[in-house]
């Protein structure tokens, strides 16, 4: 191969996107290494503290898209303190002096300043695409900054952040020539926008193809806006409350009729259950529907929107759709491919209108179904292994019974049976959650079956240390675990150090590790961060809870080149 | 105000209510009876075990553990923001609010998550359970509802429960001058605002603080 010149490699190796096989031609010999690092165009981080931004920027000077993700998945929940870190100044700092060509950046679970976002829309002169999952640090301004300076802008998509809200100016900064924005979601901005300069951002953006606005957009504006936008593919209104008359509703139902490409309906911010007949015209046609923030809007308004639903894949609804209106999903939407199905409710003994028959149901009429979350306050084994035998499709199974330790509803037994039946029948399970009352078994299940499984969320399951065990030499594909309240201690944290390696991180809190186990760990593999994290006043705490040694509150491991991150705070110590 | 600390609890007519350990707290009314639910009042020991075992659904017990049920902090402020607009509230004020520091005795949310108007989370400690809870005091109107959260998240650890008897258990708690004191001689909110952690005591440390309570 090395006779060839290294154009054609480089040629041949345009036909590997995937970063996995890039990542294993690059280790065939030195030419290979060198052209693949300079015809790498997409690059992805998994853990910010994997390895230094410098290197990845040195490395891979050439890069068009980098994606990096900053706190574990467990800070979702609180569960990570916050200024734990996950800091995206770092890694724009170095793109802006390594790699100028940069045209996308996503981050996820990152802490970004507007300081950061300012010297992002003035460093890469073909900056595109600004995607923002589940982030905070910075304010409205910081989105003026990117508005401002990125002439070519296509894509300013912010997800679920927690953004400071600093007045409806950034939007008035996308400039007159600006016209190539083909996606903007602003959902997540609490504030008010100028409805003016929303409608004239929308009607210079011909290539709109998808546009979430946030719950200060009304009704009117909102109309008028689809009016611009016929090729619209995806939707998230701004608030349909019951202030409007019904004349606001008749213009957005001929609004979103002329919307003959529209797939995907998200918002309802605050819906009323008049506004439901209004989307009637745009059901048929719907593959995506995103009804999880709409409380108001009760199973019988439901119901009736997603029996006109025929090719719906995806659903996003919360339990007040009730079994029953589960029922009517199940007998509508053969097609269904995801199913999510939200709390309304916060405590953790709570009443949900769910149980284990919707999900039956589900999984009797939607066969196609591959990726399942689902909140409900009761689970049966019998109901799971029926829908294992159902759904063998599932990629994605995601189980949260609200209340911790909770066992089958019928049987009183644990449910090891039920999430063993889901494992044995779902072969190319990835991703798995499991909760009520567990014992050890299901972990013996989990690690004899669940072989393609990456991702295992643990919470209130096992019984000993042997149950983590099973998992952590049965599962060989295992990226992520993420474990809190069990009794899982420091024979389990030891007894395959070598597996960390294989994996991006492991968490564990309210567990029963000690330091002196964190400890050894850190010194047997130096290739690991071993953060231990204590909350303030931990200190007293540690005698208090079992007599003996003093347990470690927050644990989290991960592999990485860069050693250990010179940006922890004081409660987070890296051994 | 009743004199004694702990709340002897009434014989439940459902066989094993009486069998469940009661924390009493002073000033309690007797507990209304529990809803029985589909999944019924026993439960399956799995011989040594430390898991959480919690009533079959009691509505009633608005117990929280941080971070369950396993909830973007995203998507809870939202439903907060939801109700308060639904009721005319100014959507703007309701931000600022969350955007406020939790008023939070031991740092355990980030702000955006508290519940409307800030959260007060407190460690709950019991003796011989393996590990510590937190609970939000503002999630509760009164002892009673307290009483039974603590139930709820407790009940698990107390071993063999025919052996229970209420007068072994004392909930205490450490105030601002770092006194241990029991919980109930004080109205709830100044008992919300002094108290920094509680703790549940059994064995003969509590029956010396139970009976010495006028």
């Amino acid at each position: 191969m090395t006779y060839f010149p290294e154009e054609v490699v480089e040629h041949i190796f345009s036909f590997l996107p995937a970063q996995r096989d890039r990542n294993a031609v690059s280790l065939v010999c030195k030419v290979w290494y060198e052209v693949e690092r300079l015809s790498r165009r997409d690059v992805f981080v998994g853990n910010c503290y994997a390895v230094r931004p410098e290197r990845v920027v040195l490395r891979f000077p050439n890069v068009r898209a980098l994606s990096v993700k900053g706190k574990p998945h467990f800070a979702d929940f609180n569960l990570v303190p916050p200024d734990w870190g996950g800091y995206a100044g770092p890694w724009i700092e170095a793109a802006a002096r390594g790699c100028v060509g940069l045209e996308e950046l996503r981050m996820k679970r990152m802490v970004v300043s507007d300081e950061s976002l300012e010297l992002l829309a003035k460093s890469f002169p073909r900056f595109r695409a600004l995607i923002l999952v589940s982030c905070e640090g910075f304010s409205t301004d910081g989105l003026a900054a990117i508005a401002s300076h990125c002439k070519l802008l296509r894509e300013l998509d912010l997800q679920e952040n927690e953004v400071d809200d600093r007045g409806p100016r950034w939007l008035s900064c996308f400039p007159d020539s600006c016209t190539s924005l083909a996606s903007l979601n602003f959902a997540c901005i609490k504030g008010e926008v100028n409805a003016g300069a929303l409608e004239r951002l929308v009607a210079r953006s011909p290539n709109l193809r998808s546009l979430r606005l946030n719950r200060s957009v009304s009704v009117d504006t909102l109309s008028k806006i689809l009016m611009r936008t016929p090729n619209l593919e995806d939707l998230g209104t701004g608030n349909l409350t019951e202030d409007f008359q019904t004349e606001s509703y008749q213009r957005l139902t001929v609004a979103l009729e002329k919307c003959k490409m529209l797939k995907s309906l998200s918002g309802f911010w605050d819906a009323s259950p008049l506004c439901v007949p209004c989307i009637y015209p745009v059901c048929a046609q719907l593959t995506g529907l995103n009804l999880s923030y709409a409380p108001t809007l009760e199973s019988s308004d439901l119901t009736k929107m997603i029996s006109h639903c025929v090719k719906l894949q995806r659903l996003w609804v919360l339990d007040c759709i009730a079994d029953k209106g589960l029922q009517v999903v199940a007998s509508t939407c053969k097609d269904l491919q995801e199913l999510r199905v939200f709390p309304s409710e916060f405590y953790i003994a709570g009443y949900s209108p769910v149980t284990e028959e919707g999900l039956v149901a589900i999984s009797v009429g939607c066969p196609k179904l591959s990726s399942l979350l689902y909140f409900c306050h009761q689970m049966t084994n019998a109901a799971l292994i029926t829908i294992a035998k159902n759904c063998p499709n599932f990629t994605r199974f995601r189980l949260c019974i609200l209340e911790p330790g909770k066992p089958d509803a019928m049987t009183n037994q644990p449910l090891d049976e039920g999430f063993g039946a889901i494992v044995r029948e779902c072969e190319g399970l990835r991703r798995l959650s499991i909760s009520g009352l567990l014992t050890d078994k299901v972990f013996m299940h989990i690690g004899r079956h669940a072989k393609q499984l990456e991702m295992l969320s643990i919470a209130f399951a096992g019984d000993s240390d042997a149950g983590m065990m099973h998992v952590m030499e049965g599962c060989k594909n295992l990226r992520k675990l993420e474990i809190r309240d069990s009794p899982f201690g420091d024979a389990a944290l030891l007894g395959n150090v070598a597996k960390y390696e294989t994996m991006r991180s492991l968490w564990m809190s309210s567990c029963t590790v000690t330091e002196k186990g964190c400890q050894v760990l850190a010194s047997k593999m130096p290739m690991l961060n071993v953060e231990v994290i204590n909350e303030v006043d931990e200190s007293s705490e540690m005698d208090e809870s079992h007599g003996g040694l003093p347990k470690v509150h927050k644990l989290y491991v991960y592999r990485t080149i860069a050693g250990a991150r010179d940006d922890a705070p004081d409660f987070v110590k890296i051994l | 105000m009743a004199a004694t600390a702990m709340d002897y609890a009434h014989v439940d007519v459902e066989n094993l209510k009486a069998t469940e350990l009661r924390l009493g707290l002073p000033g309690a009314e007797e507990t209304d009876k529990m809803p029985t639910s589909r999944a019924g009042s026993k439960r399956a020991h799995a011989g040594d075990h430390h898991e959480e075992e919690l009533k079959a659904a009691p509505p009633a017990a608005k117990a929280q553990v941080v971070g369950w049920p396993p909830v973007r902090s995203y998507r809870k402020s939202c439903f907060q923001q939801q109700s308060s607009s639904k009721s005319k509230a100014t959507a703007p004020a309701e931000v600022q609010k969350q955007e406020e520091v939790a008023v939070s005795v031991v740092a355990a949310a980030p702000p955006a998550a508290a519940g409307s108007g800030g959260s007060l989370f407190v460690k709950v400690s019991m003796d011989g359970a393996p590990y510590l809870r937190k609970i939000d005091l503002k999630m509760y109107k009164g002892y009673r509802e307290l009483r039974e959260a603590l139930e709820a998240m407790f009940l698990g650890f107390s071993g063999d429960a025919a052996s229970v008897n209420p007068s072994d258990f004392a909930v205490t708690y450490e105030d601002k001058d770092g006194d241990l004191m029991l919980v109930g001689d004080v109205p709830f909110e100044m008992f919300m605002s002094t108290c920094k952690r509680m703790r549940i005591m059994k064995g003969s440390e509590a029956r010396g603080l139970g009976s010495s309570k006028e």
